[in-house]
């Protein structure tokens, strides 16, 4: 096995070029699992870590630019956490405090699994995933990078650069159900994002089908209801109806983590909650 | 802990009663400890081994030729290279070195390789080809117990069946409540995994085994039939012990490791991984118990009637001793007359399930704890005072007619538990971590709701049903120095602080030291049972005790004394009727005094075909209280307190008590709220920390432990075990609490979410 490790992108993005389906490690925390389970031998490693410009982020007000290789811990707190409270609190919710300093945001895309807790807080933002090749930058919004059980649409000789976020205005938050009260895998996760900039409401849910679900038809009836462009209403029923919709747009099965009909009822009640609490 | 006077009896040199510090204390936090996976040789192979991916198929055959080709591969074993016995077995020897014609569990082994590097080994595993044809998956226990089922095994599928028949069976209670619980399959999970490291001897004539064991001596024998050598070939060494909980009681890579040594000439090393542990070692029985209480309407217990089965998986393990701890432990710490109880333990194409911290009683518990609340809800009475009503004591008969001799303070246990405050009421920020559901964050604390709730228990002390689980060990004093040798595996609980603490006290001395833990002494039993500190502890004592009558008589013969009227007072030798007064270090100086002493307990006996015989040593008991917020509509749990106090007889180390303690709690909250192996139909689940969930500190509530400080005359320090006790009640205690803030009947462990929120 060769290991590369390359300081700048142009050099990544050659070596990438020149081993084709070399391993882009970003963090490690998935691709050790892998290999841990024997799933997985690289020949070639191509190792972010010292591209020092992929770990890095500008927060601006017309646009938030996360670097691919900043890990979690440095979402948690910071000019990055309160510019997306939404993704603080799912930082805050992956792993142990080691991981989160290891795993990044371009680790969590390139996997793509649908329990990926940094992935409905994208798609909820509606990012925009910057990718980088000989052919240089293209960026792809969210919906169409994910397409699968740890399927994208990045290309082979593509390397994720980083993450684009129009900011918004209004609240935002996530929420995780596991069976334990920290370091756990998401049975069912939602982000919740209101932005009184476009009178949006937006719901994604984690964990309940093969990709990240955005709960539009959900989100289209409750702009109907209220005032978007306004503080949302502290009403029980508009709450519960927004809940029993967006859960009827989750897609959960069956697993050894837990069972369909559990994922759906807690993507309902989370989707509750986390309206009411936006309304406060 | 409150209440612990033991702690400032003495200054502190480290004597009994003091929380002496363990001398592998510092490397272990230091991360210097060398544990069995950290041992290399030189000139070393790495093994590993070839495991069914099916619960149950014929093998049809097996094609090594490609493995062979394989650069760096030295060797590949099969059933046919086992030159001794082809079976192995804790009680009954009817488990597969390698399986040779069937598999009957996902994970049994088929072969093993020895190569240059682990990674060799994995090509060279993957790379043997075996075709199986598919075979019936028999997982469910009434199936096992139907005789009309074919057997998976020429021994069949039901490993033992024990009854109970007690008093007047037919007797009815003016109350009667009846329920049926289910109890999920646990993990020891212990965080050190199997690890060995095997060294031939020129000519194969024998082997040197370093290993991670709870029990050299047996492993020793085991292994020995297996090699078809005589046992004093076989020299067993203790590896670093990373955790044990009854996981490693079971042969797991001995016989492999050692075969592949002899085989190749070289020194072997296997080591599982987190996936292979979990395949490598037996479980906690998973069960069903249904239980009917009778009782009259003051709530005093008339009769128990019900039954037990217990899932022991492929192969008997300790499966027939586990129901009999099981079945001889349905009736609680409660006095109750009357009996009719049957046990079933099991054979199926789940994975193997034998002797896990606590060894059938945890089951029980379970049922018998939550037949208690029943019958207090029926009678209107409160948890507590249904179980003061019926709270064994010393002199009481079990149903098996054994009168309980033991201090048996189960009364002052309740009340002394009962008498701790509760937690301040919560008070939580939107989004606390403290809440239910963590750092998930799901949940506002108009969501939660209180539940408290009990648990007591009763756990035997050492092996039972006769078996003379006897411990040796040797004390030699040079120059003041005391030297202890004993085969005690040191799995994590602290018997290494215990055994210098009772030579510092029993000698005067003040340097211990500890030689080597092996196989050139005799047996010292399991690390089981809650009996090292008895078993090994007593034989320590009485090592260190002839030790010092030697040394007594050598300093009464030089002053003209009698050597009766000596005593250890601190480090010196003083004489009670005369002015001598003289260090222990200078009264040894130039001298070497060596004693062994072999310590036994009491003999115990088999049960009758009714289950009556006195057959267990003697008995510890413990209460638990639970405090739990519950988020009931996600069925997310967070235990915010419990509360317990244990019969321990005397307290000799305060700290490892405590250890013992919070360590117990946690493992029973594990089994109340998370920790299950997933399996269906024969095919585990979760075999990763990923997905098979252990407590974090987030998970781990408050403890307030008391301990109920006794001295138990049948033990040779006064000390009764305290390893199991901790863990057996909690898990029921925290069960009943979800169901006092859920007010829903639930009736299985772990408890999932949808246990709670959904409709059943």
């Amino acid at each position: 096995m060769s290991v590369h490790m390359p300081t700048t992108v142009d050099e990544a993005v050659a070596l990438l070029a020149d081993n084709p389906g070399a391993r882009l490690l970003s963090g490690g925390t998935d691709t050790m699992v892998e290999v841990n389970f024997n799933h997985l031998k690289p020949e070639t490693v191509i190792g972010l870590r010292r591209v020092e410009s992929l770990r890095d982020y500008r927060v601006s007000s017309e646009r938030i630019e996360i670097g691919a290789g900043v890990p979690y811990s440095r979402m948690e707190t910071g000019p990055l956490a309160d510019a997306l409270p939404a993704l603080a609190a799912a930082a805050r919710t992956v792993g142990s405090p080691q991981i989160r300093a290891a795993g990044t945001l371009g680790g969590n895309l390139g996997t793509c699994s649908p329990a990926g807790d940094g992935l409905p807080v994208l798609a909820a933002l509606d990012a925009d995933v910057n990718l980088r090749s000989p052919r240089g930058l293209r960026s792809v919004p969210f919906a169409e990078f994910m397409v699968g059980v740890k399927r994208n649409s990045r290309l082979a000789d593509e390397i994720i650069e980083s993450v684009s976020i129009v900011p918004t205005r209004g609240y935002q938050d996530y929420a995780k159900v596991g069976v334990r009260n920290a370091m756990v895998i998401s049975v069912a996760s939602v982000c919740f994002v209101h932005d009184r900039n476009t009178a949006s409401v937006r719901i994604a849910l984690g964990a309940v089908g093969p990709t990240i679900i955005r709960a539009r038809e959900a989100e289209s009836w409750l702009t109907g209801q209220v005032d978007a462009a306004a503080t949302l209403p502290n009403d029980e029923n508009i709450a519960s109806e927004f809940a029993r919709r967006v859960a009827a747009e989750a897609r959960p099965i069956d697993d050894h983590r837990s069972t369909s009909a559990y994922r759906r009822h807690a993507i309902q009640t989370l989707a509750r909650r986390l309206y009411i609490r936006s309304t406060k | 802990m409150k209440n612990t006077p033991s702690s400032t009896r003495t200054r502190n040199r480290g004597v009994l009663g003091t929380s002496a510090l363990r001398p592998d204390g510092v490397a272990k936090t230091q991360g210097n400890f060398a544990f069995s996976s950290d041992f290399q040789a030189e000139n070393m192979l790495w093994g590993a081994t070839l495991r069914s991916p099916h619960p149950h198929a014929r093998i049809v055959s097996i094609d090594p030729s490609e493995a062979w080709k394989i650069s760096g591969v030295e060797a590949i074993i099969f059933a046919d290279d086992v030159p001794g016995k082809a079976t192995y077995g804790l009680i009954a020897s009817d488990q597969p070195v390698f399986a040779r014609d069937v598999v009957r569990y996902m994970g049994e082994p088929i072969a093993a390789v020895a190569a240059d590097h682990p990674e060799t080994c994995r090509r060279a595993i993957a790379a043997i080809k075996v075709v199986y044809e598919g075979l019936p998956v028999l997982s469910d226990m009434d199936a096992a117990i139907d005789p009309a089922t074919p057997a998976i095994h020429p021994d069949g599928n039901v490993f033992r069946h024990q009854r109970i028949v007690s008093g007047n069976p037919d007797v009815m209670g003016d109350v009667v409540v009846e329920g049926t619980y289910d109890i999920g399959m646990q993990d020891q999970a212990f965080l050190g995994l199997e690890a060995a490291l095997a060294y031939p001897d020129p000519g194969g004539a024998g082997v040197e085994l370093v290993v991670a064991t709870q029990w050299l001596h047996e492993d020793r024998k085991q292994i020995a039939d297996c090699l078809d050598l005589a046992p004093e070939k076989v020299r067993l060494v203790l590896g670093g012990v990373g955790g044990a909980f009854g996981a490693r009681e079971d042969i797991s890579l001995q016989v492999h490791t050692c075969l592949l040594a002899l085989r190749t000439g070289r020194p072997v090393k296997v080591q599982y991984g987190r996936e292979e542990s979990f395949f490598g070692h037996v479980h906690r029985h998973p069960g069903r118990i249904h239980l009917r209480h009778h009782a009259d309407r003051a709530g005093k217990l008339v009769k128990v009637e019900g039954w037990m089965k217990l899932d022991g998986g492929a192969y008997a393990s300790t499966s027939s001793a586990v129901l009999i701890n099981g079945i001889t432990h349905l009736q609680g710490p409660y006095a109750c007359d009357n009996s009719r109880l049957d046990a079933w333990a099991t054979r199926t194409n789940n994975p193997p399930c034998g002797a896990m911290r606590g060894f059938g009683v945890v089951q029980a518990c379970f049922a018998h704890e939550g037949q208690m609340d029943k019958l207090a809800a029926a009678l209107g009475l409160s948890p507590v005072e249904i179980r003061l009503r019926n709270a064994m004591k010393t002199g009481d008969k079990l149903f098996t007619g054994q009168v309980v001799d033991s201090v048996a303070p189960v009364a002052r246990c309740i009340r002394e538990t009962d008498a701790i405050p509760l937690p301040a009421d919560a008070q939580y920020g939107t989004g606390s971590l403290e809440l239910p559901g963590g750092s998930g964050r799901t949940s506002d604390p108009s969501h939660i709701r209180r539940g408290i709730g009990w648990g007591v228990s009763i756990k035997n002390l050492m092996y039972s049903e006769g078996f003379d689980d006897s411990a040796e060990a040797r004390c030699t004093l040079v120059d003041g120095v005391a030297t202890l040798k004993f085969a005690t595996a040191e799995v994590g609980q602290g018997f290494v602080v215990l055994a210098q603490q009772i030579a510092r006290t029993v000698l005067g001395v003040d340097t211990v030291v500890l030689d080597t833990i092996d196989t050139q002494i005799g047996s010292a039993g399991s690390t089981s049972a809650s009996r090292q500190t008895w078993m090994s502890g007593g034989a320590v004592d009485g090592a260190c005790r002839l030790v010092r009558e030697r040394l007594f008589e050598h300093v009464a013969h030089l002053h003209n004394l009698d050597p009766l009227q000596l005593v250890i007072e601190g480090t010196e030798i003083v004489d009670t009727l005369g002015p001598l007064r003289m260090p222990v270090a200078e009264a040894s100086k130039g001298l070497r005094i060596e004693q062994t002493f072999l310590h036994r307990h009491r003999p115990t006996e088999e049960l009758d075909e009714n289950g009556q015989g006195n057959c267990h040593v003697a008995f510890a008991f413990v209460a638990h209280r639970a405090v739990v917020d519950v988020d009931t509509e996600l069925g997310l749990v967070k235990v915010v307190q419990i509360a317990t106090a244990q019969d321990v007889g005397q307290v000799l180390n305060p700290l490892a008590l405590l250890g013992q303690i919070e360590g117990g709690i946690a493992q029973g909250l594990g089994l109340a709220v998370m920790e299950e192996i997933v399996v269906d139909r024969g095919v585990v689940r979760n075999p990763s920390f990923t997905d098979y969930l252990l407590p974090t500190t987030l998970d781990a509530p408050d403890v307030v432990a008391i301990p109920i400080e006794e001295y138990e005359p049948l033990a040779p320090l006064g000390a009764k075990g305290v390893g199991e006790p901790p863990c057996i009640s909690v898990t029921p205690a925290i069960v009943a609490a979800i169901r006092n803030a859920t007010g829903r009947d639930i009736v299985r462990t772990p408890v999932r979410p949808q246990d709670i929120c959904l409709p059943s």
